[in-house]
């Protein structure tokens, strides 16, 4: 069995592998698994040097924590001093931020591995990660011997070219960094399910933490009233201890709690008895695969079976949440793009007749159709004229939306399961068949209302589908309850045994380094 | 054909070309100031009389150490982009942190303008794309501003003359926070446009007076008023050649009874004298541009001070839809008061409506009043103390070291000091003659040991700055006055002894 991240840790403690053979063998399988795509910027030499830095503090006896020499990816909407991001847009092609996100410095501090940023949709816009001006990233199962053998026709020697599926999105590139090995965390953004939806797709755990709980600075904006900071991981307890090195207030984000967040170590649960799960029922929707369908009632049986109250609950308005999501959404992705003009960063455009004409050409020729999509209904919903029809009644909605949550908690449940997505993850073929506006729209529909109600909420992988590809069940919890979601999130990544990920690329690089720990503890 | 301000009637001839409908000359009376919106005389020629509406948008910069929103310094006249955070260049990812002392400044303005200080208010993106907006949007309040429903009051002198002063009221709509700009430089010559960001950011007020003025002068009089109190209050320098404090004027003129006309905003203001004018020139430009036949468009308008006119603003035509959306980055701002302040809060991180009302200073009308009670001067002679900057102090400096009565000393506080002060531009502060010397020269006056016109030519002398004491010029230049009666006898005799036959007509009458 392939090592928890964090049982790494243990193992750098003591000695066992050092942090530079730990950032090499995962450069190695970066550069092994490059046509995942899943890296826009590889920061090699920066890596190697923090790596170097903490194997001083390893031979000191003075590493910084649990997360000390540890590779992470982060995804290419944060900002990285130094290292270019991009947001996989044509307008910050070449862009090198003079400042790291707090999220990127609260983990470099405590000296973690900064391998390099990952893909995604442009500027965060999409359910794919096949919407960025770097290409579509590849779900490392699309490679895996599950989906080969089940999957693949026997006669078609190159299988990897037309029937790859995709990893979800828009932090496709984290789930596919992770789910491949060459990271042991990575770091996404969740505005309406980014975080979550590859992660399913990916097989791996995916955490969208309160609003509020971790900073937003120096991510580069979606919906500011929505985006939250996601965490990828391979299991809830390193989601955990991500969670815990990243959550507390900032003062460059005054939308942060104040309260001071207490870290903390999950319990293993034994008994689940006193737990209320609640099944809200108008999660099950049109377009919900049977067999998605079949794996959350498991679940559900699962809970029912060692003793957890299971209680079918009603979000009486979660059908208009998807509508209410596209109006806010766009309204603010049409403010927050308004700065990329083209005069203080970023591409500008050659024309130079007037400069409105110079902000034309740069705003047409940086984003994609699908960025002016959004910011063109954006500033429709804006308008004077239209305001009150579409961007106050969304909010309206919202709030009803944050309600049907609140009555629901009020009643006594302590957390939600659901399914994270309609089905598994399809092929790009099929995919591209559908523009982004409706594959976003499908997609986000049993994500987003956590986002809309500013909920903690975690996809675990569940379970592998009939052709070989994870499916992941949500977990949505009470506001700042994070501790108790990933508690009970943690008793059920112990029920189902979700199979680990059995790639070439992996068995190639990994002559135990990465696999010894079957005994290792957590450190 | 120029105004004559408020309290007077406008008069113009307008003659127009032979063929036209109405050729003939007349003359029309436009009634301001007294009448607004109210019944008004028609004029001689029984055509309807014109009344002209004003209403202001000041935007007064915020005296802080730093910015509204991001920790770069407030400093003017710094070189260009030297004052710019991550923020305010509006790098992707950065956010606003709201700065407390603005928010303080403007409680204190609030409070100072009698206005309702709002416990929760919002802020909103309005957006705009210009270069020297790197965001696309300005960060302002629209929808709830922390301060509405004020009024200030301000007086104005009738035809000039000080003594005949009347006191009028402004209502204040709201006072908003926002952000200010940065500055374009637009170089023709080599068709760029160069942008300056170091006023980007830096916090605002915005205060929207209600149109319940209609004259130059009584715009005037109200920024004016407004000026000090900000200045006293010490929530904006409000020195306007330095930008800190902006005027809009929003202008109109209708007939009585019926509803506003269609009004012009006139920018580019930047004198209190300038205001006056450029008003007065729009008001007068609006009546003729009606009397002609012609309409008044709802336009923006720029005054040039070189020409005393206003001219449309090309680059504001077109009506903009600013986009008004919440600012999703800050939360709603929560101000308390002794009542509502939570138990076991840090107090500096919240801004207490009580606590700065307790410490407001002494506003311009309470320091004339006391200045009216305490020294038994005129009233509007307490305007002229209080409204020329550093003056009440100099005057009090005077009269707390001479014998002299304040109501003596006030007199050549205002008809010699100041007089003199206003030749070389100077304020009481960077006065050639300090507090001290005024006071001793007056004290000699006041012991009879000189005369006045002697005091005068000492005051002369005094004004050079050459280090000299009063008393060593009135020695230097022998301009004591004589005390021994036979001295005074014998210069007497001698100057009738030399005029024998005037003194002889004299006596015969």
């Amino acid at each position: 069995r392939l090592a928890l991240p964090f049982q790494m840790s243990a193992a750098l403690k003591e000695g066992r592998v050092t942090p530079t053979e730990l950032c090499q063998r995962c450069l190695a399988l970066i550069r092994s698994t490059r046509f995942l795509n899943a890296y826009i910027t590889v920061a090699e030499e920066t890596a190697f040097k923090q790596a170097e830095e903490s194997e001083k503090r390893y031979k000191r006896g003075q590493p910084l924590g649990e997360l000390d020499g540890i590779p992470i990816a982060v995804k290419d909407n944060f900002n990285t001093a130094g290292i270019e991001t991009t947001c996989a847009s044509n307008m910050l092609k070449g862009y090198i931020s003079p400042y790291n996100a707090t999220v990127v410095q609260k983990l470099l501090d405590q000296g973690a591995v900064l391998l390099g940023k990952t893909n995604l949709d442009e500027f965060a816009m999409g359910s794919g990660s096949t919407d960025g001006v770097f290409g579509p990233v590849r779900n490392p199962w699309s490679y895996s011997r599950q989906y080969k053998e089940k999957c693949v026709p026997k006669s078609d020697s190159e299988p990897e070219n037309s029937n790859w599926v995709i990893t979800g999105g828009s932090s496709g590139g984290s789930a596919a960094a992770v789910s491949a090995f060459t990271c042991f965390a990575a770091l996404g953004s969740d505005t309406g399910g980014s975080t979550r939806n590859p992660a399913a797709h990916c097989g791996v755990v995916g955490l969208k933490p309160t609003y509020g709980l971790i900073s937003r600075h120096g991510l580069i904006p979606l919906v500011n009233s929505m985006d939250v900071p996601g965490i990828l991981t391979r299991c809830v307890d390193d989601a955990a201890v991500v969670l815990g090195s990243l959550a507390g207030h900032d003062p460059k984000d005054s939308t942060t709690v104040q309260d001071i967040f207490q870290p903390f170590a999950l319990p293993s649960l034994t008994d689940v008895s006193k737990l209320s799960i609640g099944i809200p029922k108008e999660y099950h929707v049109p377009g919900l695969s049977s067999e998605i369908l079949a794996v959350w009632s498991k679940a559900a049986d699962l809970f029912k079976n060692a003793g957890a109250k299971v209680i079918e609950v009603s979000l009486p308005h979660t059908c208009y949440s998807i509508v209410c999501y596209h109006v806010l959404c766009t309204a603010e992705v049409a403010s927050n793009m308004a700065r990329f003009d083209g005069l203080e960063y970023g591409h500008r455009s050659d024309m130079n007749e007037s400069t409105e004409s110079m902000y034309a050409a740069t705003r047409r020729e940086g984003f994609s159709d699908v960025v002016r999509g959004r910011i063109l209904s954006g500033n429709y919903f804006l308008l004077k004229q239209n305001y009150e029809d579409y961007f106050v009644k969304a909010q309206k909605v919202r709030r009803l939306i944050a309600n049907d949550f609140v009555k629901v908690f009020g009643s006594g449940i302590d957390v939600l399961l659901t399914p994270t997505t309609l089905s598994d993850a399809i092929p790009y073929m099929e995919f591209i068949k559908e523009d982004n506006r409706t594959r976003s729209t499908q997609d986000d529909i049993l994500t987003q209302a956590a986002n809309m109600a500013g909920l903690p909420a975690v996809s675990i992988p569940t379970a592998l589908s009939q052709r070989g590809l994870p499916i992941g069940l949500q977990f949505i919890g009470r506001s700042f309850q994070e501790k108790q979601l990933l508690t009970v999130a943690k008793w059920f990544e112990k029920q189902v045994k979700f199979p680990v990920i059995q790639l070439e690329e992996v068995k190639k690089w990994d002559d135990g380094v990465l696999q010894h720990q079957k005994s290792a503890s957590f450190s | 054909a120029a105004a004559r301000g408020c309290g007077g009637v406008w008069r113009r001839v307008l003659r127009r070309g032979p063929g036209g409908p109405r050729s003939v000359s007349r003359l029309w009376r436009a009634v301001a100031c007294s009448a607004r919106g109210g019944a008004v005389p028609a004029g001689h020629s029984g055509l309807a009389p014109w009344v002209p509406v004003v209403g202001l948008e000041i935007h007064a910069q915020i005296s802080s150490n730093s910015k509204l929103f991001s920790g770069s310094k407030v400093q003017f006249a710094a070189p260009p982009n030297s004052l710019v955070s991550f923020f305010d260049a509006s790098l992707p990812g950065t956010l606003p942190v709201l700065n407390k002392r603005c928010v303080e400044a403007a409680v204190m303005t609030g409070l100072a303008l009698n206005c309702t200080i709002n416990k929760k208010s919002l802020f909103d993106r309005k957006h705009y794309f210009y270069a020297d907006l790197p965001a696309g949007y300005q960060i302002t309040q629209q929808r709830v501003p922390i301060a509405v429903n004020g009024s200030l009051s301000y007086s104005l002198c009738i035809d000039n003359k000080m003594s005949q002063m009347v006191t009028k009221t402004v209502r204040i709509k709201q006072i908003q926070l926002e952000q200010d700009s940065g500055k374009s430089l637009h170089d023709d010559a080599r068709s760029q446009t160069l942008v300056d960001l170091n006023r980007a950011g830096v916090g605002l007020m915005e205060v929207v007076m209600e149109p319940d003025m209609c004259c130059g002068e009584e715009a005037a009089a109200a920024v004016r008023e407004l000026q000090l109190i900000l200045q006293t209050l010490g929530s904006s320098q409000a020195i306007m050649a330095e930008g800190q404090l902006r005027v809009d004027a929003n202008v109109s003129v209708h007939h009585p009874g019926e509803p506003y006309g269609v009004r012009t905003e006139v920018k580019n203001i930047n004198s209190v004298r300038f205001l006056a004018k450029a008003v007065d020139y729009e008001i007068q430009r609006q009546i003729k541009e009606l009397e002609n036949g012609g309409t008044v468009l709802n336009e923006t308008r720029a005054f040039d001070s070189k020409l005393g006119c206003t001219v449309p603003m090309r680059d504001k035509e077109g009506k903009q839809d600013y986009r008004f959306m919440p600012e999703p980055n800050l939360p709603p701002l929560i101000l308390y008061d002794a009542k509502s302040l939570p138990a076991n809060v840090n107090h500096q991180q919240v801004v207490n409506i009580d606590w700065i009302h307790e410490r407001l200073p002494d506003l311009p009308s309470v320091r004339r009043a006391k200045l009216v009670e305490l020294y038994g001067i005129l009233p509007e002679h307490s305007f002229t103390l209080v409204n020329e900057d550093g003056l009440t102090d100099f005057f009090e400096d005077v009269v707390k070291q001479t014998q002299m009565k304040p109501k003596k000393v006030i007199g050549w506080i205002l008809s010699d000091l100041l007089s003199h002060l206003k030749q070389h531009s100077l304020t009481a502060k960077e006065s050639p003659i300090s507090a001290f010397l005024l006071a001793d020269l007056l004290n000699l006056l006041e012991k009879g040991e000189i005369s006045s016109s002697a005091a005068k030519q000492v005051f002369e002398e005094l004004w050079k700055g050459e280090g000299k004491t009063p008393l060593e010029i009135v020695k230097e230049k022998q301009l004591e006055l004589i005390q021994d009666q036979e001295e005074l006898e014998q210069i007497c005799q001698a100057v009738i002894d030399e005029r024998e036959k005037e003194v002889i007509m004299a006596v015969l009458g």
